[in-house]
């Protein structure tokens, strides 16, 4: 079927801004992405699951300007021992970088897989995504794996004893950076990885994530202080039997990001955890869209969103459960809520479940409010002045989400950047 | 300390009085008690004391310790010593009861100019005083008042009165809600702040709560006015003829 003639033209120059990558045994996989966008066409206002969000800054031919910020606080992830991967507006530093050796794993650049022979990387590299294409497109996704210019592949075979962490440094006022990243997780290998920071004024990520059989992956991203970066990132994550997922996202500003997770859970007894916290103050809109399939028996997720938002700021979630035929005793979990901090805000949630085995908990929630008034009187009775009372009941709101990360360390850092945040506005 | 003169006090949306002249003045050092039917106005009295939103004073006036606190925001009222511990506690999920507490005290002393309690200090002195209230370590630990009892909740009103060391503790129907034996504890934890420089507003439907915390002075409240005062045994004459013959006897 022929795209309507608006989608069309607008697909097309984003695409004359493009070139297709030289990239020896990845041009396939890139051509064949190609073709996908060229199929689907770009996202439009129209379709489904871009009613709330406005697709057309992140698919427009040039990236829109944003002013590099500089923030005046520690980096993020500082405090404890890690290996620092770092990209300045989408492209590698070395310089910046450590050596990217440490036992358990490997990390190559998506430039060498080719000249390495790196197999797994070359099997793996656009497959999570173009299986994640149905039932909901993300031609956003395709864009990605046709002309990503830069990103990592990085095979875990055993415990890894200290985190990655990915620094996007944002330098220059007009970037376009689109970063692709393939994980595979081997059987019984486990590791952490951490990513901060803006990367550009327009920002692209897709990370495929492969999990074998009984390996672990934890990820925990906070998207950088820019007030007018752009971003549209996509995690597809593919897990095996008895493998696990951890996932947690921090959105501090940004005029717009769009964060899709496509978790499929395809081994028997994996558990896959999906959550978020955002805070939102003005020009600032955030969707996350999720789509979790069960495919397996005895597999758990959760979904856990919390969003804060004041001064006409908005906040979107779309998140689905999958449970097909013969994924008995399925754990599907998911709230997403929203604190208003006043009458111009605004959350838009769109809740599906779809369930095709009779045996099966699945539970969803949403809902929108206002901070309890009861509560924050009986904390300002006890002497607690009514700013620190608003911020002490604004973290615990969003504690739920926060409490998904399992490191106490991590944690307490993004719990010290939301603190800087609400300061900040008192 | 607390000196309430002619106070009258309406809700803010609804053309409804409720406090209509209330004279009362609680010295440092002495319990009153307040008794009365239901509607009388006693929880209002408390709330307006502690500065809810919803009320509205129309007349009259309210001082501790010489200080117009009607004007003052709730946090204000707390650091100058005034507390309400609450008929029904609110639960806050998320805020763990230590960091409350810790926040609560660390605020109030920054408000009076004084230095803020050590993580140390503060450990120590909730551990001892939470001890003597049969608090466990867990509790401690819980989000506010989430999950907890009735008598949990109340037991964790008196141990924050204990820590914040007000000057006049306001207890808006603490034995709501209590079996004999929680009572006796709370009654007891209120007992040991009983001191020369403390005053004391025990709001009460029913005598068996004066029992355990003795009064000095015990007023009855009736229809937004004080309309009998008198010592200990009148709260056993409520017990005994209830507040219609009070009332009846006062009209």
């Amino acid at each position: 079927m022929a795209l309507p003639e608006v989608k069309q033209s607008a697909t097309e120059a984003r695409l004359m801004a493009l070139t297709l990558p030289e990239s020896g045994c990845l041009k396939a996989a890139r051509q064949a992405a190609l073709s996908r966008v060229q199929t689907m066409g770009l996202p439009s206002r129209r379709d489904e699951y871009w009613k709330y969000t406005k697709p057309d800054t992140l698919v427009q031919a040039e990236a829109p300007k944003a002013a590099v910020f500089h923030a005046d606080e520690t980096p993020m992830f500082n405090a404890f021992e890690r290996l620092n991967i770092v990209f300045v507006d989408g492209v590698f530093d070395a310089e910046a970088s450590d050596d990217l050796e440490l036992e358990g794993l490997t990390i190559d650049r998506i430039e060498d897989i080719c000249c390495k022979d790196i197999h797994w990387a070359k099997d793996l590299y656009g497959v999570l995504e173009a299986r994640g294409q149905t039932p909901v497109e993300r031609p956003l996704a395709a864009l990605n794996t046709a002309f990503a210019s830069d990103g990592v592949a990085i095979r875990v075979t055993g415990k890894v004893s200290k985190p990655l962490n990915f620094t996007y440094v944002h330098s220059d006022d007009n970037s376009d950076a689109i970063l692709h990243h393939v994980i595979r997780v081997e059987s019984g290998a486990e590791v952490t990885i951490l990513e901060n920071g803006p990367a550009a004024s327009r920002f692209n990520k897709c990370m495929e994530i492969d999990i074998a059989d009984g390996g672990t992956m934890h990820l925990v991203r906070a998207q950088g202080r820019d007030h007018e970066r752009r971003a549209a990132t996509h995690l597809f994550t593919r897990l095996g039997t008895e493998s696990v997922f951890k996932s947690f996202t921090l959105t501090v500003n940004g005029v717009l990001t769009r964060n899709e997770a496509v978790i499929e859970l395809t081994g028997d007894d994996a558990v896959a955890h999906i959550a978020g916290a955002c805070v939102g103050d003005g020009d600032f809109h955030h969707d996350d869209t999720v789509f979790i399939t069960h495919d397996a028996v005895n597999c758990e997720s959760r979904q856990v969103f919390k969003k804060v938002l004041r001064n006409g700021a908005t906040g979107v979630f779309q998140g689905k459960i999958l449970v097909k035929e013969g994924a008995q005793k399925t754990d599907g979990y998911q709230i997403s809520q929203s604190l208003l901090l006043d009458d111009d805000s605004q959350f838009l949630a769109k809740p599906e479940l779809e369930i095709y085995a009779d045996d099966v908990a699945c539970s969803h929630g949403s809902t929108s409010g206002a901070i309890d008034e009861e509560g924050l009187f009986y904390l300002r009775s006890r002497g607690v002045p009514h700013a620190e009372a608003t911020d002490l009941m604004t973290l615990a709101f969003l504690a739920e989400a926060v409490d998904e990360i399992e490191d106490g360390d991590i944690a307490a850092d993004i719990v010290s950047r939301l603190e800087g945040w609400l300061a900040r506005r008192r | 300390m607390l000196e309430i003169k002619n106070l009258h006090v309406k809700l803010e949306d609804e053309e409804k009085q409720i406090l209509k002249g209330v004279d009362l003045k609680v010295e440092a050092g002495k319990v009153h008690a307040i008794m009365g039917p239901n509607g009388s106005g006693k929880s209002t009295l408390s709330y307006v004391l502690s500065g809810r939103d919803g009320y509205e004073v129309t007349e009259g006036s309210a001082e501790l310790e010489g200080e117009d606190i009607l004007e003052m925001e709730p946090e204000e009222r707390a650091a100058a010593g005034m507390f309400l511990a609450f008929q029904y506690p609110v639960e806050i999920p998320g805020v763990g009861n230590m960091t409350f507490l810790r926040t609560a005290v660390n605020a109030q002393r920054k408000a009076r100019g004084e230095e803020e309690l050590s993580a140390s200090d503060f450990l120590k002195e909730v551990r001892a005083k939470a001890k003597t209230l049969k608090i466990d370590a867990e509790m401690l630990k819980r989000p506010v008042n989430v999950g907890f009892s009735g008598g949990e909740k109340k037991r964790n009103e008196i141990l924050q009165m204990a820590m914040l060391e007000p000057k006049l503790c306001i207890l808006d129907e603490t034995d709501s809600g209590l079996d004999v034996d929680a009572m006796k504890l709370v009654a007891e934890g209120v007992n040991a702040l009983r001191d020369e420089g403390r005053g004391f507003l025990v709001i009460t439907h029913y005598q068996r709560l004066l029992d355990h915390i003795k009064p000095d002075v015990v007023h009855i409240l009736a229809g937004g006015r004080i309309v009998k005062t008198g010592g200990p045994e009148l709260a056993l004459e409520v017990e005994n003829n209830g507040y219609a013959g009070i009332l009846a006897e006062e009209a």
